[in-house]
């Protein structure tokens, strides 16, 4: 936040700009070039827009988010964030733009295939099964990765065996890993809220998703928590290279975990950068900091080119 | 289960009557019931409904097809309930809730009407009531009382089993995903629509084995009567009282429903003497069945069975 009181950010707004300019022809080159290079892109949203009935929630939102890396929305209350999460998560049906998931390119995303498309999400409101363990909500994860019929599983056949102790093994080391071992067993409604958080991000996790969209993985914890969080949410990044998009309020406590990130203002987005191209960045500080003369500034900036 | 085991080296003949098969076709009902709404969160009013369907396809069955041996016909029944319980379902698909309830209440109407209806299905029986098949399998007779205790503690015991194999499957695990978060579950990969028409189909696959067990080795009759709402909400109360969600409650809750008129027609007689008439009884028991269940819906909705597995939590912590 030093950078704002620098002299030179009334310019860097119009350079911002234009890397913002430069990204979206960027996106607009990598649609004719080799397949190889667009792997990497994992997801791909292009000018979409909500409405509810006459309020528009968000709109000709464009966001290309790559394998490895972590890219953060974030934006005032109100300000479209949780609904582009659903909509990409297919909850929401979008009016207009397309998203696509992978190779896949969805006017509305089919939320019953998300998990075969290798998404998996968290939720802002918890959204845990609060009447099975914390193991069985792990594994619940890997309900779409499953392949035994019910007849197997009720008879025990090898096959139904061979994989429910994989797919166990897999729920034991995702719980290893984000130190849930000593509450494995008990209900997941039973837990504490911050724990509760933890269990939803290692039932998204044990799918080993090519993209993991948490909204809000930090709200309502404690600083503790959170840092504790961020080395979580880092984890699988490392580990599978796990492309993630999160929803964050507090900037500060996710800027050392981003790549880059993605502003949105009133259903708008109004930068596109790193951390400290969007800390510098004059529209982002009067989003945040609600800046009443938000016209005057801009006549300024025009004055001053 | 073992305890059940042993009742028969001792028990009296009125005891098996009167109190140990209804008893264990009601728990075999309370089960599937609770696979239903326990475990996936959809409330049903159409138990009856799956039970007459199982009882009447298993009676059909064997009038007609007299060749098939009686556990071939009794697990064809269940089927039949089964596909009655997907069609019946359907409605899960789009409702939930109350919404979903009074559907099945459209079903539980339909079967009872189908069932005075269609002459053919009560094999035109002017009254409507027609008398079960013996129950012989392998050319071994269950006619008496202890027998057809024994048959039904079979066929409870095997489907006790499936379920608990299946509560702990991963499609069991389905269900409470289902039950405690739907988009949740859906975002995992559960395929929801399947996994609700599939508990539909297996809970009322045992519903209508319960049925079967009704008819055949308790009433030895059938009419259409004998399953009518009364009976859906009876069963739906087992399964409230003994807890949602478990497959003891639903023992629990039976063993309860069963045992509770009779007690209160001994504290009945010992207050009030010869004034304790029939009617009196039922009045009383619908009275104090109404007060238990507002009760265990506010003060334990886990019902008995958590009730009871604290009492065991107390006593052995007062033992260490």
């Amino acid at each position: 936040m030093q950078d704002v009181s620098e002299p030179t950010s009334p310019v860097s707004r119009p350079q911002s700009r234009s890397k913002v300019a430069r990204l979206s022809d960027a996106r607009s080159a990598r649609q004719g070039v080799p397949a190889q290079e667009a792997e990497r892109t994992i997801l791909m949203v292009e000018g979409l827009s909500l409405a509810f009935g006459g309020t528009v929630a968000f709109a000709e939102i464009d966001l290309s988010v790559r394998a490895h890396e972590i890219h953060a929305v974030i934006g005032p209350n109100g300000a479209g964030k949780s609904s582009l999460i659903n909509a990409i998560s297919g909850l929401y049906a979008p009016q207009a733009g397309r998203v696509r998931i992978g190779e896949e390119a969805f006017t509305r995303v089919p939320s019953r295939q998300l998990s075969a498309l290798g998404v998996a999400r968290t939720f802002q409101n918890l959204a845990l099964f609060a009447g099975l363990s914390v193991r069985d909500n792990v594994l619940s994860g890997l309900a779409g990765a499953r392949k035994a019929g019910l007849a197997a599983q009720l008879l025990g056949l090898p096959a139904a065996r061979r994989e429910a102790r994989e797919h166990l093994a897999r729920a034991s080391a995702v719980i290893a890993l984000l130190e849930l071992g000593s509450v494995a067993e008990r209900r997941a409604g039973s837990l504490p809220y911050g724990l509760q958080k933890r269990v939803e991000l290692a039932r998204a996790l044990v799918a080993r998703p090519r993209l993991l969209l948490l909204d809000e993985p930090m709200a309502g914890m404690t600083a503790t928590e959170k840092a504790e969080m961020s080395g979580f949410i880092r984890s699988p990044r490392e580990t599978y290279g796990t492309a993630i998009v999160l929803i964050e309020h507090d900037i500060g406590v996710v800027m050392r975990l981003l790549d880059r990130v993605t502003v949105l203002d009133h259903g708008r987005r109004i930068a596109t950068g790193t951390p400290a191209e969007i800390q510098a960045n004059p529209r982002v500080i009067a989003a945040y900091l609600g800046l009443a003369n938000d016209e005057s500034n801009e006549f300024s900036d025009e004055d001053a080119a | 289960m073992i305890a059940l085991g042993i009742v028969p080296l001792v028990g009296t003949s009125y005891l098996y009557e009167a109190i140990l098969t209804p008893f264990l076709a009601l728990a075999l009902a309370g089960l599937g019931l609770n696979l239903l709404t326990g475990y996936a969160g959809l409330l049903s009013l159409g138990s009856a409904a799956f039970m007459a369907v199982g009882a009447y396809a298993a009676f059909n069955l064997s009038l007609r097809l007299p060749i098939l041996p009686l556990p071939v016909t009794i697990f064809a029944a269940g089927l039949v309930a089964a596909l009655a319980g997907v069609i019946g379902g359907l409605p899960a698909l789009r409702l939930r809730g109350f919404y979903l309830a009074v559907s099945t209440l459209a079903v539980q109407f339909f079967v009872a009407w189908a069932l005075n209806r269609i002459g053919w299905l009560s094999n035109d029986s002017p009254s409507g009531i027609v008398t079960a098949p013996r129950l012989v399998v392998a050319g071994i007779s269950f006619e008496d009382a202890r027998g057809r205790y024994l048959f039904s503690l079979a066929v409870v015991a095997l489907l006790t089993f499936a379920a608990w194999r299946l509560v702990r499957s991963p499609t069991g695990r389905d269900l409470v995903a289902i039950r405690d978060h739907e988009t949740a579950a859906r975002i995992t990969g559960v395929r929801v629509a399947r996994t609700k028409l599939l508990a539909f189909g297996l809970s009322s696959f045992i519903v209508g084995v319960a049925g079967v067990l009704w008819a055949f080795a308790y009433l030895r009759t059938l009419e259409p009567a004998g399953f009518n709402l009364d009976r859906s909400f009876q069963i739906l109360f087992i399964v409230i009282i003994g807890g949602l969600g478990t497959l003891r409650g639903a023992f629990l809750g039976a063993g309860f429903i069963v045992v509770l008129p009779l007690i209160l027609a001994r504290l009945g007689a010992a207050i009030l003497g010869d004034g304790f008439d029939s009617g009196t009884l039922e009045m009383c028991q619908r009275i104090v069945l109404g007060i238990l269940i507002v009760a265990v819906l506010i003060r334990e909705p886990a019902g008995l069975t958590a009730l009871l597995d604290r009492a065991v939590g107390r006593l052995r912590g007062r033992a260490a």
